[in-house]
């Protein structure tokens, strides 16, 4: 809990945590903007991420966060703007070859692969630190096997971060909801990635569950020491882990700074509240 | 690791068992076909059956696996049956022997499959960029040129290969109920090596959630043609067989309808489910052969036992459950140890 007191410092484009100064930031986004025909859904964003920052991103329904997420796993073109991933620009890029750059993402409808086993689902997203050939597939050679089992230890690894191991064998679709996005979360993390896009990973938990959650996302990023940048409308969780946060709406950055300076600007009271609503915190 | 109830088959014991059984089928088989335990017309039909067995396992691959829906799939089967047949007239097939005639074979088989996966890989790229109706519809329009391509094309360069509208004819019959069987048992393994792997896991990936996959890493363009491809080259092989078999080829035979008795073979099996796939083969195979005596009605019958199938089981026979002879040796295996506990 101590370590969410961090300090923000300033770096060119943005602030980051105190203790990533010493390090590049590992995910930038400078001057992004993307038009669906006449409509700018994001305009001007700019936006830049430590190494090992945990990073929120608010707004009202309809502000532009996922279309953000969008933009940063390349599933949109950006009309303007570019993003830099440890400092190299994924324009261009298909959004596989963005995933195995360090980006790795769940979704806010969970999108899971709902007919596999729970084990399954975590090894297709080891897909990219597997190298065997067809060859080594159909002829079983020694490569197979050794980089099958490395991979299912890995897996079953990855998924007792949340006591999913004795699920291994089940169906993701037949989990229970929160389990659901949990698992996207394992999957996301087997990619190996430098940061990790959740978006709305509370969405639908109940409290304890919540609170459960952002204890792991915090152990997530201690033990991975990755980046994790998440889209959220549950206040407690976005205040309680976030260091930095940007407010989003109408597809334009409206605040940006700490969980306190976010909570007392009277700008950010007024996207979510309305004019002449001032003292009630969000 | 051990989430499945008693006790797990060790890997190597499990390939064995698994070989032996496939050996003991092949050659315990072929040796009654041959030493003429049944007759000629039955051994004909059962070549048939193996042959529809490669295209619908090959096409599940396309639809089940992968979740198109192609329907060109006698596109690439007449494709390997041209291939396959032009090259065993050329090298004189008939009249080789021993070694040599096992080798011809064997590299007719081959190259009909090269060729039809290239027209796969050819095809997949463009088609692929589609899905769904579009794909079926684009992958129909391809069915439909080679046919007319090969009934129009009677000489290329000058050499008369295809013979057009006439059909390609005198093929040597190299198609025998052994080699069939080899095929199939081929066809099967490789498709279940592939499946059970990083590469088949990344093409039931895309099947589940294309958006999700390609953003897990994988590189669902890649995967997509890998997998239209694969059932291109089987469709091939089974081309080649279907042209040994029969010795001689009409375009006609490789129309729309030829694909779609195949992707009805693949759907009445359960998509995405090879034992299905290899069952209603056999059964859509055997059945209007069974039902001969019953000239008028036997279509009537093939019509009604889809339309039922369909009512009561939508998603085919087998649904996407496959089949693992480990699995059930280790449930009988499970099954003594608790009889003999109870007993004790």
């Amino acid at each position: 809990m101590a370590k969410s007191k961090e300090k923000l410092v300033p770096v060119e484009g943005g602030v980051i945590p105190e203790r990533d100064a010493g390090t590049p930031p590992v995910l930038e986004a400078r001057h992004l903007g993307i038009d669906f025909g006449g409509l700018t859904a994001v305009d001007d964003f700019n936006f830049i991420i430590g190494r090992t920052e945990i990073g929120g991103l608010i707004g009202p329904n309809g502000a532009g966060k996922t279309t953000i997420f969008n933009l940063l796993t390349n599933v949109y073109q950006p009309t303007r703007g570019k993003i830099l991933v440890g400092g190299v620009d994924t324009r261009g890029k298909k959004t596989y070859e963005v995933n195995r750059m360090g980006i790795a993402r769940t979704f806010q409808n969970i999108r899971l692969f709902k007919a596999l086993p729970v084990l399954d689902n975590v090894l297709i997203g080891m897909q990219g630190q597997m190298q065997y050939r067809l060859a080594g597939a159909v002829l079983r050679l020694p490569s197979y096997w050794k980089q099958e089992k490395a991979a299912r230890e890995k897996a079953l690894e990855l998924l007792s971060i949340f006591g999913m191991e004795s699920l291994a064998y089940t169906p993701a679709g037949s989990l229970p909801y929160g389990a659901q996005r949990r698992l996207e979360i394992v999957r996301a993390l087997a990619t190996g990635p430098k940061v990790l896009l959740l978006d709305e990973p509370a969405a639908g938990m109940n409290p304890s569950e919540t609170a459960e959650l952002m204890e792991n996302i915090r152990k997530i990023r201690d033990t991975f020491q990755i980046a994790v940048v998440l889209i959220e409308h549950d206040m407690n969780l976005v205040m309680g882990i976030c260091e930095g946060i940007a407010v989003l709406n109408y597809g334009q950055i409206i605040a940006k700074g700490t969980p306190e300076e976010i909570r007392n600007n009277p700008q950010v009271i007024e996207a979510y509240l309305g004019r002449k609503g001032g003292a009630a915190g969000c | 690791m051990n989430q499945t109830k008693g006790k797990t088959i060790p890997m190597p014991v499990r390939y064995l068992i698994n070989t032996v059984l496939i050996a003991l089928l092949v050659f315990g088989s072929t040796a009654y076909v041959n030493g003429g335990g049944v007759s000629g017309y039955v051994t004909k039909v059962l070549m048939v059956i193996g042959i529809n067995i490669i295209l619908a396992v090959s096409l599940n691959v396309a639809t089940g696996y992968l979740g198109q829906l192609p329907l060109g799939h006698a596109g690439f089967m007449a494709v390997g049956a041209y291939t396959g047949g032009i090259f065993l007239k050329a090298v004189n097939a008939a009249e080789a022997s021993g070694a040599q005639y096992l080798l011809m074979v064997a590299a007719a088989l081959l190259l009909s499959g090269l060729v039809a996966a290239v027209f796969g890989i050819v095809i997949g790229i463009p088609a692929l960029r589609l899905r769904g109706d579009y794909l079926a519809i684009i992958t129909l329009g391809f069915g439909e040129i080679i046919r007319v391509v090969l009934t129009n094309i009677d000489e290329v360069l000058g050499f008369k290969l295809t013979y057009g509208a006439s059909g390609l004819k005198r093929i040597p019959k190299i198609t025998s109920y052994g080699n069939v069987l080899v095929c199939v048992v081929l066809t099967c393994l490789v498709i279940h090596l592939v499946m059970k792997s990083r590469h088949g896991r990344a093409i039931l990936a895309i099947r589940e959630n294309e958006i999700a996959a390609e953003s897990c890493g994988v590189r669902t363009t890649y995967y997509k043609v890998m997998a239209f491809t694969l059932s291109a080259f089987f469709a091939g092989v089974a081309g080649c067989l279907y042209a040994g078999y029969l010795g001689s080829l009409q375009p006609t035979t490789f129309g729309f309808m030829k694909s779609i008795e195949i992707l009805v073979m693949v759907v009445l099996g359960g998509m995405g489910s090879m034992l299905g796939s290899i069952l209603s083969a056999i059964t859509l195979t055997a059945l209007p052969e069974v039902l001969r005596a019953f000239e008028d009605y036997r279509m009537v019958a093939y019509s009604l036992v889809l339309v039922l199938v369909m009512i009561f089981k939508p998603t085919g026979l087998m649904g996407q459950y496959d089949f693992s002879m480990s699995r059930i040796l280790e449930r009988v295996w499970g099954f003594f140890d608790r009889s003999k506990r109870k007993e004790g």
